[in-house]
């Protein structure tokens, strides 16, 4: 029954991570860019979501959308004025760069704007935790609602990006730039569209984060972000499912780890599976091998 | 088109890289110069003893430094209306160094300047540790109210009025067996931080003496700090009626309110690392009432000399002294306790005053506001009985909850 319970709460914890990693994976499968300053995005989202429901007392639904919305707008924002103009930079690592500087810029803004000071979250789901066996085993609300909308996420952006024309774009200017302008396709278009459903997706993330995770501070997006850049990795990044099989994976292996083996040694379990699998099949376990052209 | 955009990029990410640290620099330059004491009359017949105090009292850190020269500003006041020390009247200037170990050594030289023979300071740990090489050298005599790492009284001149924090560890674990607080406890511990790792160890170290078990110690690390469902239930299911945090409040509000969600409902124990779990914004403070916490200091107890100092505290500066203001306040008693036990005076050199304050140090016992016959070993660790306050909380008719400690 313990071992069921950690199961839970590893699903739990995986599933935060993996909807974060949808958000990785979008983007880097479409841009071909690891963009850093995802988990900021969540942090600026949950903030948002924070204010409008603390000092605006604006229903937590309502709250979300708002906070997708200025998210969004600030995706594209910073798509436009710090990854776009590095985009045919003679190197890739100019925009990585950029990324990590964009990172610490938003944290840095919220340190500023909100203070270091410990928020605690109020839950945006209202359902009650679901008991089994005499309450012996507790699954909260927070984590049927973060995996349900992982899956509808999930499905969603997989038939988005294969059977509409804006997804077939996407898919078009992932496999090769130059052709797909000469194909009449907006490729800047495509990339700022794509950053504007990751950073959406971030705000969903940011929201349901902490409610199962209720400490919100300029930090807060910054280790799940990690880890769950970890996660799409695992799953085989730019592969959708793949991001959220490989989250709930980590945040099983993750629990257990801490559960069974050593407390202490966690992240140490984690990232040993992560080499292990690496070695294994280098493209993680959904990811495709592309054979680069010559 | 196109450059200016890379320009703004550029500005941005130079931004990010500035922003941390003009906070420091707008603060940098202000240097607290404030002396206190009786500088017209120095003519007083055993003449003028020269006390320095070191601490932020600007930049991130300033509340403890700003309750240090409160504190000790009373404290000389009231020394030198009753007679001074060995018929010496003190002199006390304080100097800042915004929590800056470098700062804190040039406010040591200025103040050497100054002709300071006794240091209290540094008031924060690093810090301290940078100036104790100084008055090493020097062998001048250093108390430091608060420096609590182990490191920050590493010579034989230096002493601290507070705990260190390991010894935080033994203190609690020596209070919930003396006390008879539970018999089975479990321990959450951040095993990436160098306080609590250090507390944890102790407190392991000296339960082995006390008539309870540790049933479960469990770890976690900067890098997996939001969930402690393993942990607790861990804690859970080896029957801890009480779970230790040696920790920060912010993870300790996480745990409060996810062992609320799993159902477990144990005492909970906590070095000064949970001061502040009250002032986690939105936080649902009814799932902190009961929680204990070890501290020195209790602004609400009802022993004579903590109301008197309270009342002189608030009346002076508008506000209720925090424990940091209570160390302070021994700190200069304890140091006139040792001088009247060396019978210093004041035409002694730094160092021979130095060697002779170290030594009395060692052979004085001391009642203050943070413990009752206070001694110190030649290490300068003082020895103590710990106190230990609990969260209170009440509810006003309105239904806003509103938390305080209570002596216990």
């Amino acid at each position: 029954m313990t071992f069921l319970n950690y199961l839970i709460n590893g699903l739990s914890l995986g599933s935060v991570y993996a909807i974060i990693a949808l958000g990785y994976t979008m983007v880097y499968g479409i841009a071909k860019m690891l963009n850093f300053a995802h988990g900021d995005i969540i942090m600026v989202g949950a903030y948002i979501i924070y204010y409008s429901m603390t000092s605006f007392g604006i229903d937590p639904i309502l709250s979300i959308v708002i906070s997708m919305v200025l998210c969004t707008v600030l995706g594209v924002v910073i798509e436009r004025v710090a990854y776009r103009p590095l985009r045919n930079a003679s190197s890739s690592l100019a925009v990585l760069i950029t990324a990590i500087g964009v990172s610490y810029l938003l944290q840095n803004t919220a340190l500023l704007m909100f203070s270091a000071n410990t928020k605690t979250f109020s839950s945006v789901v209202a359902i009650d935790p679901i008991k089994l066996f005499d309450g012996q085993l507790t699954i909260s609300g927070e984590a049927i609602v973060t995996i349900a909308v992982c899956i509808v996420i999930m499905v969603g952006l997989t038939l988005f990006v294969n059977k509409t024309k804006a997804g077939q774009a996407m898919q078009a200017v992932s496999e090769d730039k130059g052709a797909a302008q000469l194909m009449g396709i907006n490729v800047n278009g495509t990339i700022a569209l794509t950053f504007a459903i990751g950073s959406a997706l971030a705000a969903v993330a940011g929201a349901l984060m902490c409610s199962t995770y209720p400490n919100l501070t300029p930090y807060t997006g910054t280790m799940p972000g990690i880890k769950a850049f970890v996660a799409a990795v695992f799953g085989g990044i730019g592969s959708i499912p793949g991001a959220m099989i490989g989250g709930l994976l980590i945040g099983i292996i993750e629990i257990l780890g801490k559960a069974y083996i050593s407390s202490q040694l966690a992240d140490a379990i984690v990232f040993a599976v992560l080499i292990i699998v690496l070695l294994v099949k280098p493209t993680g376990i959904l990811g495709k091998n592309i054979q680069e052209k010559v | 088109m196109k450059n200016v955009w890379k320009k703004v990029a550029a500005l941005c990410v130079a931004a990010a890289m500035a922003v941390p640290f003009t906070g420091c620099q707008s603060n940098g330059n202000s240097t607290a110069d404030n002396s206190t004491g009786d500088n017209a009359g120095t003519a007083a017949e055993g003449g003028v003893l020269k006390i320095g105090g070191i601490g932020p009292v600007t930049g991130g850190a300033a509340l403890y430094g700003i309750a240090v020269k409160n504190a000790a500003e009373l404290a000389v006041k009231e020394i030198n209306e009753n007679g001074g020390i060995n018929g010496m009247q003190v002199e006390f200037k304080f100097e800042d160094d915004v929590h800056d170990a470098e700062k804190s050594v040039n406010a040591y030289n200025s103040l050497k300047d100054w002709g300071m023979q006794i240091l209290m300071g540094s008031v924060t740990s690093t810090p301290c540790q940078a100036v104790v090489e100084e008055t090493h050298n020097d062998n001048m005599f250093q108390l430091t109210p608060s420096g609590s790492a182990v490191e920050s009284i590493k010579y034989d001149n230096a002493f601290r009025v507070c705990f260190s924090d390991p010894n935080q560890g033994s203190a609690s674990a020596k209070y919930i067996g003396e006390n008879g607080i539970a018999s089975k406890v479990a321990v959450i511990y951040n095993s990436s931080d160098v306080y609590s790792t250090g507390i944890y160890e102790k407190f392991a170290e000296e339960a082995e003496n006390q008539p309870f078990e540790i049933v479960s110690a469990e770890a976690f690390t900067d890098d997996s700090k939001s969930d402690f469902t393993v942990q607790i239930t861990k804690a859970k299911d080896a029957g801890a009626e009480l779970v230790f945090l040696p920790i920060y409040f912010q993870e300790a509000s996480l745990i409060l309110q996810q062992a609320n969600s799993l159902g477990y409902a144990p005492k909970y124990f906590g070095c000064d690392g949970l001061d502040g779990l009250l002032d986690v914004e939105n936080f649902d403070i009814s799932l902190a009432e009961g929680v204990m916490l070890l501290t020195p200091f209790a602004a609400d107890a009802t022993d004579d000399a903590t109301v008197s100092f309270v009342k002189a505290y608030t009346d002076a500066y508008g506000e209720t002294p925090i424990q940091f203001a209570a160390d302070a306040y021994d700190a200069l008693y304890i140091i006139k306790a040792a001088a009247e036990k060396a019978g210093i005076t004041a035409d002694m050199s730094v160092s021979d005053m130095g060697t002779a304050l170290s030594k009395a140090m060692t052979e004085i016992t001391v009642d203050g506001l943070t413990g009752s016959g206070i001694t110190w070993d030649a290490a300068g660790e003082p020895t103590k009985e710990p106190k230990a306050v609990k969260i209170v909380i009440t509810e006003a008719e309105d239904g806003t909850k509103s938390g305080a400690y209570a002596a216990m």
